[in-house]
């Protein structure tokens, strides 16, 4: 944990929200991560009801009702700090926000990585394109537009379902992720199933987001 | 420690209140009622009249007498929308006043007074002296009217401690006895002037905000406005030789006060005789009014708060049956169609335990008494209402903080030079959720100064905070010293789109020799800013343009290129010139493709 100085009465804190001596609130450093600022350990699984009750107990801390009358110092370090606890909650409420924030924090030798979607995805879209193209082109209400509008609500639900899929793999590479973390091992083997995993996860979570868009432009069309 | 004390800044009335040992209270007026009509009047010579003794002027003197001044708050004129006013509206600097005789009073003044009036009335009653408040407003309310608010309760004397969303008040003045619950509600919000619809969670003190939505002109004022046209309807039908007359102001306050008066009643009765006693001459004027004509008129107004409320429930991921209960406040909350309706959208019936009038100023009491401690045990966690946003290229929204984030926020964003040695670039800043940057607030803009390095060199980091309030605060951030400085926000009015256009044009017109080399680079600028954006548009919308005006845009490109290559500033500028003229058919082609595009998102 960081040791810094209290700024009003200058004596050492180490990483605690208040300094012990004068009990004035003192500001989340711009280094703290997200996990850090909530307590919690880089886990890809938390519990949401843990996690609110935390972020509560914080928001009762920080937030800027609480310091209306105190000084300026305090009143602008509440803002600071429940502005960043409340970035840091958003984050991490959502599982995919959290896997792709604790991707950019964990990065090093896989950030250079710029997955591009497996072959066969990227083929099923291109004909997915070429098809609702058509379909835009086309009279809706005629025999050949339903029939491709019949098309595209198949192909949607293929999509969804490979979403699905994508999400179950996420979970399981969270899981061993949390595991490994956990096993807290610093050996050769241990780092290269550390690069494997996160370099597995961040592939992943393109892909997912790739789907995504094609799925949302195919829901906005066909509606 | 000075009390503060919570204030409803009403469309239509307006209430104080304070903490007492625990419990909020709200207090008289001079007359002796909590409701105090946000009217002022403003007599020939003398102090203005306010609240009561001011609505008794209404319908003799109503030229002189302001009402509903609410609807006016940070709006700039043209923004009034259907609104119209027995006063005179007028536009002064781009800036919205009211006319009252030859003297002029904006809406902020007008508020200041009902202000000042609150805080004498509320001294006296407690005989000490107030100076702190907290004041409400619409939770719809934007940046610009939440400042209107704010620099109102100042001017009144008012430290101003918090502006609070009114439906989040209402929620407090809810949950206050129910700390224990764990509970999601919807606070359905229909005041005299504004609609809002929040949706929160309640769970052992906290009171969060998961969404929030509205319009703020949507009220009963609409309903009255309606009512009056029917009835001057059936006035011309049965004297249609008359029909000249009811524009006559003092008619149309009269009538305006009978509408109001039996809208009120028609919650309670079937059906009011109206009458109109001396009409004109010997003319008189008897109409039974039906419960069933004003809800023909009430429907449709009502309805359009249904989309408001599917849409705040979307973001906030809940559907009616996740919604323990559904609160009513405001006013028109009393008419029983109201209650109908929401109980329709909702799919139960709504919780009427809160006096529709009184909550939101219970709520501002509240919070009052959270920040002065006397309450400890809740933490209100609110979300900005709207999207925060700058324009960027081609005249779309960038948004930079989405609507319904948890306050206070921050976020940054970096800037960076479009071409070589650009010395400043001017950001407007917006808030709304359309695309295209014309159809959302223009908030205001500000100006970045870069130092004269080679394109994508200089990095200028911007933040945007809300605070607590809602109000946003623009810094820049110096990379090098970590220093921010605070950046005001010019008004869009003070820096209108021909201002900063007239202002190049005549910088580069007066150009000096030593100047050149700026006017090169401003004029380049323009050509470096053109020349992708048409090519850019002719990808995507190119394929509707005819051969011709192809060639027509192809010859132009290539005249803009030559030009920068020959250093010739004014040939650049003509071609510059020549190419945005003959490219305004592609823009309106662009706007066309993001109109429809949003539209199919819309739909789907």
């Amino acid at each position: 944990m960081a040791r810094s100085m209290c700024w009003h009465c200058q004596s050492e804190v180490a990483g605690e929200y208040f300094c012990e001596r004068c009990v004035k609130v003192q500001p989340v450093s711009k280094e703290t991560d997200y996990f850090t600022c909530l307590g919690f350990p880089r886990r890809l699984t938390i519990d949401p009801t843990e996690l609110e009750a935390k972020f509560y107990e914080l928001s009762r801390a920080f937030h800027p009702d609480f310091y209306q009358n105190k000084s300026e110092t305090e009143q602008s370090i509440s803002l600071g700090n429940a502005a960043t606890l409340n970035t840091a909650y958003r984050t991490l409420r959502d599982p995919i926000q959290r896997a792709e924030y604790l991707l950019d924090l964990e990065a090093g030798a896989v950030k250079e990585i710029r997955p591009s979607p497996p072959a066969d995805l990227f083929e099923e879209i291109l004909a997915l394109q070429d098809t609702l193209e058509e379909y835009r082109a086309s009279d809706r209400a005629s025999p050949t537009g339903k029939q491709l509008r019949d098309k595209l609500h198949t192909e949607q639900q293929t999509l969804e379902q490979r979403k699905c899929d994508m999400e179950v793999q996420l979970k399981q590479l969270f899981f061993d992720w949390d595991a490994l973390q956990d096993r807290g091992e610093a050996t050769g083997e241990a780092r290269s199933e550390r690069d494997r995993l996160l370099k597995q996860m961040r592939e992943i979570l393109s892909n997912r987001s790739y789907v995504n868009h094609i799925v949302d432009d195919l829901v906005a069309t066909i509606g | 420690m000075a009390r503060i004390v919570g204030i409803d800044l009403g469309t239509t009335n307006s209430l104080i209140g304070v903490m007492d040992s625990g419990f909020p209270i709200l207090l008289a007026d001079s007359e002796g009622f909590r409701l105090t009509p946000s009217i002022v009047h403003f007599p020939v010579s003398g102090e203005p009249l306010v609240g009561r003794p001011a609505g008794r002027m209404r319908a003799i003197s109503p030229e002189r007498t302001v009402f509903s001044v609410k609807r006016l708050m940070g709006v700039r004129p043209g923004e009034t929308g259907k609104d119209t006013f027995p006063f005179r509206v007028a536009d002064a600097q781009g800036k919205t006043t009211i006319v009252i005789g030859d003297h002029t009073v904006t809406p902020e003044e007008v508020s200041t007074i009902i202000l000042s009036k609150l805080k004498a009335d509320a001294e006296r009653s407690l005989g000490s002296s107030i100076d702190r408040a907290v004041i409400t407003v619409p939770a719809y309310f934007n940046d610009l009217q939440r400042q209107a608010t704010k620099r109102a309760g100042e001017a009144a004397g008012f430290a101003v401690e918090r502006i609070i969303n009114e439906p989040t008040a209402a929620a407090l003045a809810y949950g206050l006895d129910r700390l224990k619950d764990r509970a999601k509600i919807a606070v359905y919000d229909l005041g005299g002037g504004t609609f809002d619809i929040s949706i929160l969670e309640l769970n052992e003190g906290v009171f969060r905000v998961l969404s929030t939505n509205g319009n703020t002109r949507l009220g009963g004022d609409d309903i009255d406005r309606d009512l009056v046209r029917l009835l001057e309807e059936r006035i011309t039908a049965r004297y249609p030789e008359i029909r000249h007359e009811l524009k006559d102001p003092l008619f149309s306050a009269r009538l305006r006060e009978l509408a109001h008066d039996a809208k009120l009643r028609l919650s309670e009765e079937n059906g009011m005789q109206i009458e109109i006693p001396f009409l004109s001459g010997n003319r008189r004027f008897n109409y039974l009014l039906s419960r069933q004509e004003l809800e023909a008129i009430t429907r449709p107004i009502i309805r359009r708060t249904r989309s408001h409320c599917l849409r705040s429930m979307d973001d906030a991921k809940v559907a009616p049956r996740d919604l323990d209960e559904v609160i009513l406040v405001g006013g028109v909350t009393r008419m029983p169609i109201v209650r109908q309706l929401v109980a329709e959208i909702f799919q139960r019936l709504p919780n009427t335990s809160q006096n529709p009038d009184e909550a939101v100023a219970i709520g501002a009491t509240i919070q009052a008494g959270i920040i002065s401690g006397e309450i400890q045990s809740v933490v209100l966690l609110d979300v900005t209402p709207l999207s925060l946003g700058v324009e960027t290229f081609g005249g779309l929204m960038n948004v930079i903080i989405p609507r319904n984030t948890t306050i206070p926020c921050k976020a940054g964003e970096m800037f960076t030079n479009a071409v070589a040695y650009q010395r400043s670039m001017r950001i407007k800043v917006l808030q709304g959720e359309r695309e295209l940057a014309k159809d959302n607030w223009q908030l205001g803009s500000f100006e970045i100064e870069f130092a004269p390095v080679p394109k994508g060199v200089a990095r200028v980091g911007i933040q945007f905070e809300i605070d607590a309030n809602g109000i946003l605060h623009v810094l820049a951030r110096d990379i090098s010293t970590g220093q921010q400085t605070l950046l005001d926000l010019a008004s869009a009015v003070d820096v209108s789109d021909e201002a900063v256009e007239q202002m190049i044009a005549e910088s580069v017109d007066h150009a000096f020799e030593d100047m050149s080399e700026r006017v090169w680079t401003e004029t380049s600028i323009r050509s470096n800013e053109l020349l992708p954006a048409v090519k850019s548009a002719l990808t995507l919308v190119g394929d509707q343009l005819t051969q011709a005006d192809k060639q027509e845009i192809d010859a132009l490109v290539k005249a803009v290129n030559e030009a920068l290559d020959s250093k010739d500033i004014q040939r650049l500028k003509s071609a510059n010139a020549a190419l945005d003229q003959g490219t305004q058919h592609l823009a309106t082609l662009l706007i066309d493709r993001a109109m429809s595009e949003a539209e199919r998102r819309r739909a789907g």
